[in-house]
């Protein structure tokens, strides 16, 4: 048969996930290793023999069986939980104990706990979302590294100072024990959107890398959806966002791999049964009393997503669905992405207004997107030479070839525009 | 037609798990298209690259690996092709050959001469 696309990555995740439950976290380095070794033998045997009826029981088999040798190899060299030790001090309960283990109920909760242990406390957003993508999604240090767009020692600095958080941590985190669920939960959602951004907006130039992102995302938030206390309305609303930009994932670029806007894109090829998800998912968010930035930033998603055309654009709700989230989580970006909203309602000048007007517009000195709005609020106002300068700024801070590509077609179409109609330009100043 | 064996040397096991799989998935296209071409006499085993050697009049057993790990045999197939250089051309789209490894082609002697 063949396998499924992304099958020794989230295998792989699963596996280090119940692996480091069973050694105890301090001993995750060991669990990883057992996990590699497993894979070997997977790509060994199935490179010839082909991939086996159910690769997952065939893959956890193996790492049990790899689990039972190392244990035995190192039964006297390491410090393993205490209920771990004194299954192995016998041949007579290693292999059974082990066995007990791996069973199917004892394993069902392995990938939640481990998500919640990369969201500890002591770790940054940045660290607990660089670990998750390490440990449960099977990313390689190089991997994570083409991810962020940052370089390979920096990504292995962060990732191996959060695994030593991770095992001064006396075990995974307990997902039985309510409160403490609870009140981590916020970190984890948190966590788990960045991921999500990251893929969607990130500076990856590969496209490819940013769908994986998205839909680890996805995947890593179905799995607290699972959960009886993980699915919040926070996280219906969460996983509802997901999927109404996902939905238009594919069509920010165009077919020959430019980036193209919100007001560009054939909004014919939107996936329609993630949108209906989408909506599904959000109607399960709106219970009890709690209005999230999920929540908002869903309901945003969900205006354009039903729009049909850009024309028929509802910018009246989606510019008070800013100003709530506003109210909620303030931030630069997201005031400036009520301004353009309101841009869109108003006029270009008020826009402008709007955009110059932004508390800690100094944070989105560095944001191409920051200038990109201004050149084209200038532009739609006439005053082409203004909305060239800013694209220049945009354009030296471009972050990949598509970006850049994408700004500089805008920087030409002013240029076109200016030496068209110099006469509008000089009455709209 | 006659036959051929590859050996199969060397190739770094390393690699994160995506870059596994897209690894595996190529070795798997390649053997499926030579059999689809009627070249694959048997599809072989991969071999564990442990084991023992036993040598000589005393018999000694020493443990493996034999070679240095750039050389030890990872595994084979058992191959059908005109020739010594058809079987050569049919080897150079292994995967291995990517991964810092190198197929050995071997003609299986011919009973009758």
């Amino acid at each position: 048969m063949e396998p499924s696309e992304h099958l020794f990555r989230h295998e792989a995740g699963r596996m280090v996930a119940t692996l480091t439950r069973i050694f105890g976290t301090r001993n995750i380095a060991l669990a990883e290793d057992v996990v590699q070794d497993a894979f070997c033998r997977a790509f060994e045997v199935w490179k010839v023999r082909g991939v086996p009826e159910n690769p997952s029981a065939w893959l956890m088999a193996t790492a049990k069986n790899r689990a039972i040798d190392a244990l035995r190899r190192e039964r006297t060299a390491r410090t393993f939980e205490p209920e771990l030790s004194r299954l192995i001090q016998s041949e007579w309960t290693l292999a059974p104990g082990v066995e007990e283990l791996f069973s199917e109920n004892k394993i069902k909760d392995d990938s939640l706990r481990m998500m919640f242990s990369c969201c500890h406390p002591r770790l940054g957003e940045e660290a607990q979302v660089a670990l998750m993508l390490n440990i449960l999604c099977g990313f390689s240090i190089g991997e994570v590294a083409a991810a962020f767009v940052s370089t390979h020692s920096a990504i292995e600095k962060r990732i191996s100072r959060a695994k030593k958080v991770l095992a001064s941590s006396k075990k995974l985190f307990d997902v039985s024990a309510g409160t403490e669920f609870s009140s981590r939960v916020p970190a984890v959602q948190r966590a788990l959107y960045l991921l999500f951004n990251e893929g969607y907006h990130g500076a990856s130039p590969e496209s490819a890398v940013r769908v994986d992102l998205c839909r680890e995302a996805m995947r890593l938030t179905a799995i607290l959806l699972e959960h009886p206390l993980g699915a919040t309305p926070a996280t219906y609303a969460l996983a509802a966002l997901m999927h109404l930009d996902a939905a238009r994932l594919s069509t920010r670029t165009d077919s020959s791999g430019n980036l193209s806007s919100l007001f560009d894109q054939d909004r014919s090829q939107w996936d329609s049964p993630l949108i209906a998800e989408g909506q599904r998912l959000l109607d399960l968010s709106a219970t009890g009393p709690d209005l999230t930035e999920y929540h908002l930033e869903a309901a945003i998603a969900w205006v354009h997503a039903t729009a049909g055309k850009t024309e028929n654009t509802n910018w009246e709700h989606i510019v008070s669905l800013y100003d709530r989230l506003m109210t909620i989580r303030p931030s630069p970006v997201v005031a400036l992405n009520r301004a353009i909203a309101l841009g869109q309602l108003e006029g270009p000048v008020r826009g402008l207004e709007e955009i110059l007007a932004i508390t800690n517009r100094d944070r989105l000195m560095t944001y191409p997107f920051y200038f990109a709005a201004l050149g084209e609020f200038q532009s739609r106002a006439g005053r082409y030479d203004l909305a060239q300068e800013q694209f220049l700024k945009a354009i030296d801070l471009a972050r990949n070839p598509m970006e850049r590509n994408f700004l500089e077609a805008r920087f030409h179409t002013c240029a076109r525009a200016a030496i068209l109609a110099p006469a509008s330009a000089i009455v709209s100043k | 037609m006659s036959e051929f064996v590859f050996l199969y040397r060397g190739g770094s096991r390393d690699g994160s798990p995506a870059e596994m799989q897209q690894v595996m998935q190529k070795w798997m296209n390649w053997l499926k298209g030579l059999g689809e071409k009627g070249h694959i006499k048997d599809q072989g085993q991969p071999l564990e690259r442990t084991g023992k050697l036993v040598k000589g009049r005393q018999k000694t057993v020493t443990d493996g690996p034999f070679a240095e790990t750039k050389d030890i045999v990872g595994g084979y197939t058992l191959i059908e092709a005109r020739d010594l250089d058809q079987a050569v051309e049919l080897s150079k789209g292994c995967p291995i050959l990517e991964r810092e490894g190198a197929v050995e082609v071997r003609p299986v002697m011919k009973m009758s001469m």
